[in-house]
């Protein structure tokens, strides 16, 4: 195949259900993991415009450890904890390596291909929204469904609670 | 994430994903979601390409505000520069099959040594 097109007679989106469970198969595992699927959606609309809220932001990437080299891949996923760190300055970089993404074919070497710190205080500057809250977010990707909702999403929702955020991006590697 | 986006938008925090993964997340269902059709890794733009990380930043802001209806998607409209990482993100072929269950055996019996000694 010519890497410049694509076969017109598959579908070009990328399934990432299908491609982890055809996967961990090969590796041997023997029951394929259940995705959450949910009929309801939860929403809520801005209580505010834009220009007044702070905007809090999540991140699946871990604070890096100085012991730890940013470019070793344990090859296993580390089950981490959440996380708020100062936004001011803008961390140098995160530690992406135990996360599941792209290896062969990118990099994060780039903070803002990952993570808006930098872009949402310009946007702040830019007077689009009011402020970047005070600490950004960590948010580790966990296998357990029932930790994510119980632990990892009610200590996110205390911190911005304490940092009084208006309104959240999330972004997952 | 997705999880978390619906625990905070279900406590009065209105929120926007920016992501890659449009199958996983759109099937567990979020208010609002700015798909990224790059390999995982990169859903705010190309490394370097600070302009196009501002615009889908933009992009995940504008929908916080405009959109009034959950399940609201919206693609990014730029594109990687080849396909080729939709064949190679986890890949499995007849070359790599026996490595692949290799790999396995060895990932379980370390997760398995981690359980015993956490």
């Amino acid at each position: 195949m010519n890497q410049n097109q694509y076969n017109p007679a598959f579908r070009l989106a990328v399934s990432y259900i299908d491609k982890s469970r055809d996967f961990y198969a090969a590796q041997g595992y023997k029951i394929p993991y259940r995705w959450a699927i949910n009929d309801q959606v939860p929403f809520q609309k801005l209580t505010k415009p834009l220009s007044e809220s702070n905007v809090g932001l999540v991140t699946t990437a871990s604070l890096p450890d100085p012991e730890i080299s940013l470019n070793f891949d344990p090859g296993i996923l580390q089950i981490g904890s959440t996380y708020k760190f100062s936004s001011s300055p803008t961390p140098k970089a995160l530690y992406t390596m135990d996360r599941s993404w792209h290896k062969k074919a990118t990099h994060t070497n780039d903070l803002g291909s990952f993570f808006p710190l930098d872009h949402l205080k310009l946007l702040a500057e830019q007077k689009i929204i009011k402020s970047v809250s005070n600490h950004f977010y960590g948010a580790p990707t966990d296998f357990s469904q029932r930790k994510t909702n119980e632990t990892i999403a009610t200590e996110i929702l205390s911190y911005m609670k304490k940092d009084n955020v208006d309104v959240a991006i999330l972004v997952p590697l | 994430m997705s999880l978390v986006a619906r625990f905070l938008e279900s406590n009065n925090i209105p929120t926007v994903i920016i992501g890659s993964a449009k199958d996983i997340v759109e099937q567990c269902g979020v208010p609002r979601f700015i798909f990224s059709d790059f390999p995982l890794g990169n859903p705010v733009g190309i490394p370097y390409n600070t302009n196009m990380q501002i615009e889908i930043t933009k992009m995940a802001l504008t929908l916080l505000e405009k959109a009034k209806y959950p399940r609201t998607s919206i693609q990014t409209p730029f594109t990687w520069h080849n396909h080729e990482w939709r064949e190679t993100y986890m890949e499995v072929n007849e070359s790599n099959r026996e490595l692949l269950a290799r790999a396995g055996e060895i990932r379980r019996a370390r997760q398995t040594k981690r359980k015993y000694t956490n």
